[in-house]
């Protein structure tokens, strides 16, 4: 009872400040909203015995990421556009939102997914730890992908460099 | 532990606030910070498929997905930088030079 009451109020917390996100008009607002709907998505983490993954969403999302949104922002030192209205673009943009909104809920809900079953319950997770059950999947089963993830962030390391430079 | 399809359900509200913000909004930034509200819708249901079915596939997919998002956040705000040199502005409308 507790903890539908609970799980009610993050809901209610993260709709709230995921709709601030676009509806706000200063971007600074806007960001700022957007870490408070991740520090949500972190409480459902822990809710869901996934404590490793809620501690990387706090610190990479809330921390690493939005730190160089917001960076880019006051950098960019953008003004606050209060000038043209866009209702026909506003309305369809809903339009489609709200399709989109059926068409994920039908999906996530009706399909009835064969997905492999693993041995993981919360009493395992609890007695060994997340973090070294996640680890043992991570440098067993998806060794490779995790060394290509390595070229990844060194391919966007450089492509930042490249481009933001002023003359190339 | 809650019950699966709540979760699910939160998620695709989340996805359908990120792609209305993506449609409606003119500012760059806007955009952007949409798209990793939709990242995060999906790594949501990621989490609660891998807990429900206890397969710890899913969570890992998770680190996969931020990742990304963190490279695409270095790459998409500098592409913004760039472009804000040139035209002194991050309004999506600005860019135009390819347009017929």
């Amino acid at each position: 009872m507790l903890t539908t009451l609970f799980f009610a109020v993050i809901t209610f917390v993260a709709i709230v400040s995921a709709i601030l996100v676009i509806t706000c008009k200063n971007p600074i607002n806007s960001a700022l909203s957007l870490i408070l709907t991740f520090f949500c998505l972190a409480t459902y983490y822990v809710m869901l015995d996934a404590p490793f993954v809620a501690t990387v969403q706090v610190m990479v999302y809330a921390g690493a990421i939005m730190v160089l949104i917001v960076f880019t922002i006051m950098l960019l030192n953008i003004r606050v556009d209060a000038t043209k209205k866009h209702s026909h673009k506003i309305v369809l943009g809903s339009i489609i939102g709200f399709f989109t909104l059926i068409n994920a809920v039908f999906l996530l809900l009706k399909s009835r997914a064969s997905l492999p079953t693993g041995p993981y319950n919360a009493e395992m997770i609890n007695k060994i730890g997340h973090t070294e059950l996640i680890g043992r999947e991570m440098f067993t089963t998806f060794l490779l992908p995790f060394e290509i993830t390595s070229i990844l962030l060194l391919v966007a390391i450089v492509g930042a460099v490249i481009i933001a430079k002023k003359k190339l | 532990m809650e019950n699966l399809n709540s979760y699910l359900i939160v998620s695709a509200i989340l996805f359908s606030i990120g792609t209305i913000g993506v449609l409606t909004r003119k500012n760059a930034i806007v955009m952007f910070m949409c798209i990793e509200l939709m990242l995060n819708a999906v790594n949501l249901t990621f989490v609660a498929l891998s807990r429900h079915l206890g397969n710890m596939d899913g969570q890992v997919f998770v680190f996969f997905i931020m990742t990304v998002a963190a490279a695409e956040a270095a790459v998409g705000l500098a592409l913004m930088i760039a472009f804000f040199n040139n035209k002194e502005s991050i309004d999506v409308e600005d860019v135009n030079l390819m347009k017929w």
